[in-house]
């Protein structure tokens, strides 16, 4: 298990794309944030943290669970647990960024901005991986990256948080047996 | 517990805690699919489910096929008077056709007590039992114990009060197996031909008399007292029930006033319950509908993704 990112390189990296989402979007109008479940809802709360130090503003974030979107439902074991999502403010005309951990074969995301367009006609949806490891299956990439890990299929992403992990912030590559 | 392994629901008695804990956080999810403007979300997709009435029903037949179309699943009605049923075809028979068009699931109501069980032994579907006889109503039950747990934040350690035809009641054998099993102490209450002998060896405690249950509850079910049991000579008349166990205003001024009163419906207003008790701020009569749906979403999730 290799050590790709320490608690700084997080730290840095989730500030830096903070300043990226309110450059590009030319501040907080109409911006919101969603993250994925679950370690994608901690980044986005950090990301909204960031901005709101940056901004002095406090943007909208919202909690989504895509299981029930996922295209391989009816093909893995049993069903995985429903977590609730939360998207407490009006998508319409709003530009989303939405939060994972890890950008993979973009499955996940092609399931969330399924599930995005049944709360709403946002204008725009954009995309903040903390690590992108490559190996796209679909048309999809992120705008906002903390890390590109170049990996080989058979390898793995662990991604630690400090909320979910009790552990210091990490990004570890392990070698799947 | 991260695994639904049970391809049938067949009765609450089957289900650990931990699998009746998951039915209730996965609906607590479900709930909010129903609350959105676009309510429904692709999980079944290309999944159908059958609902085979054998009795009839508008409430829980109407909640398990808003349920089965929120999940995106293909649903057929079936009623028994329009089936070949009335042709002399047997129960397993018509379900044996129904299944050969490659259905999924089977919700099923019968009037005999065993007749889920019976499809679950010898159909390949998954078997949901909508209710069998007085046996058993389970996702009434589960949704009647959602919210409970919605409203108060746990279901053990509370007192719970059953109150009406405990007897034929598949509402009451659930619920008293589901609550006692998640830590509620169940009380039931009723004109004493109309308690099952033994009851008690189920868990329940026995009362006659509503005023004291009234006193010692945090929920009461109140439950339909059917007309045709006065002919049947269990009661001497519909009014003596009103007064003796009907739940009013006045009576409910006895109680905690946080005490939810819960109806698995069609109710009789005035006879179990008074109309301005069924509107009231205590009523939860409403939301239990709403969460109907919810629930027998997560029920539905659940089993077709058994494997």
């Amino acid at each position: 298990m290799t050590k790709i990112m320490d608690s700084d390189l997080v730290r840095r990296a989730i500030i830096r794309i903070a300043h990226e989402i309110l450059e590009k979007n030319k501040g907080i109008a109409q911006l919101c944030i969603i993250g994925i479940r679950t370690r994608g809802v901690i980044l986005a709360a950090r990301i909204a943290k960031a901005i709101k130090e940056i901004e002095g503003q406090a943007v909208p974030v919202g909690i989504l669970d895509i299981n029930l979107y996922r295209d391989d439902l009816t093909l893995v074991g049993s069903q995985p647990i429903i977590r609730e999502t939360l998207i407490d403010f009006d998508l319409n005309e709003q530009k989303v960024v939405l939060v994972d951990d890890v950008l993979f074969t973009g499955r996940t995301i092609r399931a969330a901005l399924d599930a995005i367009m049944d709360f709403g006609r946002p204008s725009s949806i954009q995309l903040a991986a903390l690590v992108d490891r490559g190996h796209r299956e679909l048309p999809i990439r992120a705008d906002y990256v903390g890390k590109n890990i170049p990996t080989a299929l058979k390898q793995n992403v662990k991604v630690v948080l400090s909320e979910s992990d009790n552990e210091e912030d990490a990004v570890y590559l392990e070698e799947n047996k | 517990m991260s695994e639904w392994t049970k391809r049938h629901l067949l009765d609450v008695e089957e289900l650990s805690k931990e699998e009746i804990e998951m039915v209730l956080d996965t609906a607590r999810s479900f709930k909010e699919v129903s609350s959105r403007d676009v309510k429904k979300v692709p999980a079944l997709r290309g999944k159908t489910v059958v609902m085979l009435f054998f009795e009839p029903s508008t409430r829980t037949r109407t909640s398990f096929e808003l349920a089965a179309k929120r999940l995106s699943a293909d649903t057929i009605n079936i009623a028994v008077n329009t089936s070949s049923l009335s042709k002399g075809e047997t129960i397993l028979d018509t379900a044996r056709n129904v299944e050969a068009m490659n259905v999924d699931a089977i919700v099923v109501r019968h009037a005999t007590p065993g007749v889920p069980q019976i499809f679950a032994h010898n159909l390949k579907s998954s078997i949901i039992n909508a209710g069998d006889g007085c046996r058993s109503h389970p996702t009434q039950a589960l949704l009647d114990m959602f919210t409970i747990k919605e409203k108060l934040g746990r279901l053990e350690g509370l007192k719970v009060g059953i109150v009406g035809d405990i007897l034929h009641s598949r509402v009451a054998r659930s619920n008293l197996m589901g609550l006692t099993k998640m830590g509620a102490e169940v009380t039931v209450c009723g004109p004493s031909t109309l308690i099952p002998v033994e009851i008690e060896k189920l868990g329940a405690k026995v009362s006659y008399d509503v005023d004291k249950v009234i006193k010692q509850s945090d929920v009461m079910i109140l439950l339909r007292i059917q007309k045709e049991r006065q002919k049947d000579h269990f009661l001497p008349s519909i009014r003596e029930y009103a007064i003796e166990f009907g739940v009013t205003t006045e009576r409910l001024k006895q109680g905690k006033k946080e005490l939810l009163i819960m109806h698995p419906g069609p109710m009789n207003r005035g006879v179990e319950i008074s109309s301005d008790v069924a509107d009231g701020e205590q009523s939860l009569i409403l939301e239990q509908v709403t969460n109907g749906v919810a629930v027998r979403m997560a029920v539905l999730y659940l089993v077709l993704g058994a494997k």
